[in-house]
């Protein structure tokens, strides 16, 4: 039997938060945690969670596991469970709604400001705008970024400064549309980054790139952006 | 973008610049120094004044001492807007870390140019 221990949270009826132990029959088998969670669903169904693929694709199931944030449906308890004992909280930082639901809101509000999306000035083509293969190459690893919050919400930055640091997930999104060949908004989007909180307060130790459940390294892309600004202003 | 008035130079580009710039700086005074200290076992006074009285060596101490200043004011005007939120206890806490880092560093001038 694993011993599961979950932060419990209905603000219409709890007072404060607790932690509620449940034992879970896994048979044995090295399931993900996300499974367990359905089994607990099963004992108790007020147990709120988001989740919708199952896969690592959709970023819904990101939470506090065992201390470490990531994804439930795609990690195995063999990577976390320690002396039989499975704790899962919220994600650190964010307002929780309930149980292990936090609000994102504050996060998108950071991903919103740095304009995730193609600016471009010039005429359009007829058909589309080509990018050579090494321009294309320069997007891995930004890309593929789901927005799950594991990094933003595991940075003490983000933690101390969510309405003014844009936190590891924006920046790597910011530097995803800096890197990209048909965006032409680079000193715009530069020039919104420069002050002593958007990207400065990272202190770069790189727990997002600890607990990036997609491998990636918003540490780098923090880099990258501080060398374009210095590129642009000295 | 997000405004400031009380960090270091309005700017969180030419802050980040600085600190590396200022640790840089500090690093070399603090090895010069250790280097000096080995050197000198049996370091008497004359031979202290000495050292000091030399402009080079003033020069070289007022790089480092306003790095120094610059540095602290950086460093901790970050560390009082983290974790200070109440906005008349973080402006105060400012004001006292700047005045006491201006207040530091014209004695510091007193002392190697006073004596």
């Amino acid at each position: 039997m694993l011993q599961v221990s979950i932060y419990r949270y209905n603000p219409e009826t709890d007072s404060a938060p607790y932690m509620q132990e449940f034992q879970v029959d896994t048979q044995g088998r090295d399931i993900m945690v996300l499974n367990v969670l359905e089994l607990i669903k099963q004992q108790d169904s007020s147990m709120a969670y988001r989740r919708s693929c199952r896969e690592g694709v959709c970023g819904s199931d990101g939470m506090n596991i065992n201390g470490t944030n990531g994804l439930a449906c795609i990690t195995p308890l063999s990577a976390v469970v320690k002396n039989n004992k499975l704790t899962l909280r919220p994600l650190p930082g964010l307002p929780v709604v309930r149980d292990l639901v936090v609000d994102m809101g504050i996060f998108y509000k950071q991903y919103e400001r740095i304009q995730p999306y193609l600016q471009n000035d010039t005429t359009p083509p007829a058909i589309e705008r080509l990018q050579s293969p090494e321009e294309r190459d320069k997007l891995d690893g930004l890309y593929e970024c789901i927005l799950c919050a594991c990094c933003s919400t595991s940075c003490p930055s983000f933690w101390w400064n969510p309405d003014k640091f844009v936190g590891p997930a924006g920046l790597l999104q910011a530097y995803r549309f800096l890197a990209d060949s048909r965006d032409t908004a680079a000193r715009e989007r530069l020039a919104e980054l420069e002050d002593p909180f958007s990207v400065f307060r990272c202190r770069g130790i790189m727990n997002c790139v600890a607990v990036c459940p997609k491998g990636l390294n918003p540490t780098r892309a923090i880099g990258k952006i501080r060398e374009l600004l210095m590129e642009n202003a000295t | 973008m997000v405004t400031n008035v009380t960090n270091f130079s309005r700017s969180g580009l030419s802050d980040w610049l600085i600190q590396q710039v200022s640790a840089a700086i500090l690093a070399l005074y603090a090895l010069f120094m250790v280097g000096y200290f080995l050197l000198h076992p049996q370091l008497d006074y004359v031979t202290w004044h000495g050292f000091f009285s030399q402009t080079w060596m003033r020069i070289f101490s007022l790089l480092a001492f306003i790095a120094l200043s610059a540095h602290a004011w950086v460093g901790l005007w970050t560390v009082i807007t983290d974790y200070i939120k109440p906005t008349r206890l973080r402006f105060g806490a400012q004001v006292v870390l700047i005045i006491a880092i201006f207040v530091f560093l014209v004695w510091a001038i007193q002392i190697l140019w006073g004596a």
